[in-house]
């Protein structure tokens, strides 16, 4: 008798902790990406004339951007892996859902760029002089919203991008337009929220971050299985 | 899985033929009717005629760029090589029509607003349309297999269509300058009739024009593909 196939989300949970367990075992990319978030946290700040604009108004704008590029760097290795040993092909013999695939490969990668964003976010504080319980507190859920955004999209195109002949070029020029409505409603929200304004004035760029999510989660899923037909 | 129906003709048929040097006729009177034909705006003067070429390449942009976004369903759907063969001759028209309102804009901008570029919503969505686009062929070159190539870009184009009204509300919110429609507005048009007619001329010529580029492109992805399977 065939052993019982996992559902839906247990197979993406199986998958989920697959990658994970690569990269706590490895912890190749995480340090890479992390190192490249400080660097470009700090880098930015040489970029601006400090007595002209203050830390607060730019800091919210570095981080996002700095956050979405480190983003990719990530994401290029969530499928990047698959095709050392062809274990691609491995894991479509598997008996669950193309679906499981993209959301185990999506849960991974919203684990691994949350796990740098709390290095970087106290990082960010101590670099441009924040207060840093207002920071956590303000950034953090801004960040949530932000992340699953940038993996839903960036998964998808990692799974494509590595069967093309431009894959480290092309994921970055797939991405970045659609990373573009995450970056403004992200840094337009946390501006708000760090400078203390009315929570008000934030939350209409939280509804586009909620619905960019929704739509792009259900949207990637779905178009997952016809980037992987063999 | 089925494959893609090809539909080679026996014989193929010409790139350019006399309907598209037609086309291009109408747009060469059109630009010769704004120019000569058309009277000048009066608070604006000359400038406010680049008016009938923007607003003309603008709507043949978004018309291509819809016919990506449905060829691109139609593709993943039916599996049709036609479909994917409209999608790439559509797209390369539509990048042709984004670049003409990208370079037509700032021309006019440059005396009326007093700046060649600004962050304006729906400049910003241009010109994000024209990245996409960018995106969307370069994806389409760097990948040899059809079946695969066919239904990446498809899958970007379908997902680029759920992207238009994410970063259109969000430049929106962001700042806004761009004048309101003119013509394509809930009550009447409210050009003078010599200035709609001429308005009028260069749309259809310029939809023409775009319409006949597709069909031209069309055909030469026909011999492309009848060049590769017989080497």
């Amino acid at each position: 008798m065939p052993a019982e196939t996992p559902g839906l989300f247990a197979a993406a949970w199986i998958v989920a902790r697959k990658d994970l367990a690569i990269e706590l075992r490895t912890r190749s990319a995480f340090l890479s990406v992390l190192v490249f978030t400080l660097l470009g946290l700090v880098t930015f700040f040489f970029a601006w004339d400090p007595t002209a604009a203050s830390a607060l108004d730019l800091a919210p704008g570095v981080l996002w951007v700095t956050f979405t590029f480190a983003g990719l760097l990530g994401l290029h290795r969530s499928f990047g892996v698959e095709m050392q040993d062809r274990a691609m092909d491995a894991l479509l013999v598997a008996p669950v859902a193309r679906e499981s695939i993209y959301l185990g490969k999506a849960i991974a990668n919203t684990v691994f760029v949350l796990a740098v964003l709390l290095v970087a976010v106290p990082a960010l504080a101590l670099f441009y002089n924040l207060p840093l319980l207002r920071t956590l507190t303000t950034l953090g859920p801004v960040a949530v919203l932000a992340a699953v955004g940038l993996v839903s999209i960036g998964t998808l195109f990692s799974s494509m991008a590595v069967n093309t002949r431009l894959a480290e070029l092309l994921l970055p020029m797939l991405s970045l337009p659609f990373f573009v409505p995450i970056v403004l409603a992200s840094a337009q929200a946390s501006t708000r929220l760090l400078a203390g304004r009315p929570f008000d004035e934030a939350v209409p760029w939280l509804k586009i971050l909620l619905a960019f999510d929704i739509v792009f989660v259900l949207a990637c899923t779905v178009a997952f299985p016809f980037t992987i037909e063999e | 899985m089925t494959s893609p129906t090809h539909s080679l003709p026996p014989t193929s048929r010409p790139l350019f033929d006399g309907l598209f040097f037609l086309a291009v006729f109408g747009v060469l009177g059109a630009v010769v009717r704004i120019v000569f034909f058309t009277p000048y705006e009066l608070a604006q003067g000359a400038a406010q005629k680049i008016y009938y070429i923007h607003v003309a390449a603008a709507l043949s942009a978004y018309l291509a760029l819809a016919v990506v976004a449905t060829t691109s369903i139609v593709f993943l759907w039916l599996r049709d090589a036609r479909a994917d063969r409209l999608a790439e001759s559509a797209g390369e028209v539509a990048l042709l029509c984004t670049t003409v309102v990208l370079t037509t804009g700032p021309f006019w901008g440059k005396p009326i607003w007093g700046t060649w570029w600004t962050w304006d919503a729906r400049l910003t969505l241009t010109l994000f349309l024209w990245f996409i686009t960018a995106s969307y062929l370069v994806l389409r070159g760097a990948i040899d297999e059809p079946m695969m190539r066919a239904r990446y870009s498809s899958v970007l184009g379908i997902l680029a269509a759920l992207l238009i009204p994410f970063i259109h509300l969000s430049v929106y919110m962001f700042r806004t300058l761009h004048p309101d429609p003119i013509v394509l507005k809930p009550d009447r048009p409210s050009l003078p009739p010599e200035m709609l007619l001429t308005f009028v001329i260069s749309v259809l010529a310029f939809l023409f024009f775009c319409f006949m580029l597709v069909r031209a492109r069309y055909r030469l992805a026909l011999l492309r593909e009848l060049a590769e399977e017989a080497t």
